[in-house]
């Protein structure tokens, strides 16, 4: 086992954890908020046997709060269950923009908690490439991380898919601050692992304010 | 005297869902989503103990804990989560977290340690 390979096993662990911790502490905000209203409802229910009456429209914006909440959830374990999938066969034909859009949704918590904003711009045609979807994901959430950190006062981070001659393009954009954010050798040895395996390559350009991952239409592991 | 309580969670629907509960149960809360309306109205109002999430956008938990105690050294602070680290845990209750509560908390539970770390917080005040 070379030291590259440990480095992206690590990686790869790291990846998985947060991802299922961020999906968890969503998951129990939403029981949370299940459970306060359910407790309300339980609350009325005492006081109408108390004699108080009920307020129905109180009650129909109570169980819509508890509908949106399921709706929420399901979504939340919808992408886990995407996302566990990823690791299923180790390279497969992808469309990036489904790529993306799964990461973003995977990202959304630890944007909002850095309070910035992830903006997906849409792609005019699929962008498919014979690639690792995991690794793929794990390379995006990484460089995504850094992005975050380098989106200055718009607090927004522009990402989008784009069809090349000679395979594809992710590009972050909006990133007024990237000469700032740069302090740090970047990509780092994580990326670069990953970047190893998909056979992709990172290029910034900081006048613009923008990242690309340049990746080949097609890898062989 | 009723426990003046200031609920803090960025999930709108759980702090006004709490707040009209432990309304029920005799407290005075003032049910916010934002952090930094939290360190406002701590430096301009009077609470007995802040019930507060723990991971929120703004400003990171164990940061929020150093600012309100530097604000009111004797505000009680209870702490909501999802999960924390045991590591977290012990962070926060060397920097004055009073109690730690799981997400989702039963209400009676919460609203027993509100009433006791006032108590004894007036006590060692009186």
């Amino acid at each position: 086992m070379n030291d590259s390979l440990d480095v992206r096993e690590e990686t790869a662990l790291r990846f998985f954890g947060n991802i299922s911790t961020s999906i968890s502490h969503e998951i129990k905000n939403v029981l949370a908020i299940i459970n306060e209203n359910a407790g309300l409802l339980e609350d009325y229910n005492l006081m109408a046997e108390k004699g108080i009456p009920l307020n129905p429209e109180r009650i129909k914006t109570l169980a819509e709060t508890v509908m949106t909440q399921i709706r929420r959830a399901d979504g939340l374990v919808k992408n886990m269950n995407k996302f566990a999938h990823s690791v299923d066969e180790a390279s497969k034909t992808v469309d990036l923009r489904e790529i993306l859009e799964l990461v973003v949704a995977l990202s959304s918590r630890f944007a909002a908690i850095r309070g910035v904003g992830l903006e997906l711009q849409p792609s005019s045609s699929a962008v498919s490439i014979l690639s690792s979807p995991f690794f793929l994901e794990n390379l995006i959430w990484l460089v995504l991380d850094f992005a975050m950190n380098a989106t200055g006062n718009g607090k927004i981070v522009g990402l989008f898919a784009e069809k090349k001659e000679d395979g594809a393009r992710v590009i972050f954009t909006q990133l007024d601050a990237l000469g700032k954010a740069q302090k740090d050798e970047f990509p780092t040895e994580r990326e670069k692992s990953l970047l190893h395996i998909l056979n992709a390559e990172i290029s910034l350009d900081h006048r613009a304010g923008q990242i690309f991952i340049d990746l080949p239409t097609e890898i062989t592991l | 005297m009723n426990e003046r309580v200031l609920l803090l969670d960025d999930e709108k629907d759980f702090v006004e869902a709490m707040a009209e509960r432990m309304r029920a149960r005799g407290m005075e809360v003032t049910a916010i989503t934002s952090p930094s309306e939290a360190l406002k109205r701590v430096r301009e109002e009077s609470y007995d103990v802040i019930v507060m999430d723990f991971m929120m956008p703004e400003i990171d938990g164990l940061e929020a804990i150093k600012e309100l105690k530097r604000i009111n050294p004797d505000l009680q602070i209870i702490l909501l989560t999802g999960y924390a680290t045991m590591e977290k845990k012990i962070e926060a209750k060397n920097l004055g977290a009073t109690d730690l509560v799981e997400k989702p908390a039963d209400i009676d539970t919460l609203t027993d340690k509100i009433r006791k770390t006032h108590e004894k917080s007036e006590t060692l005040l009186h």
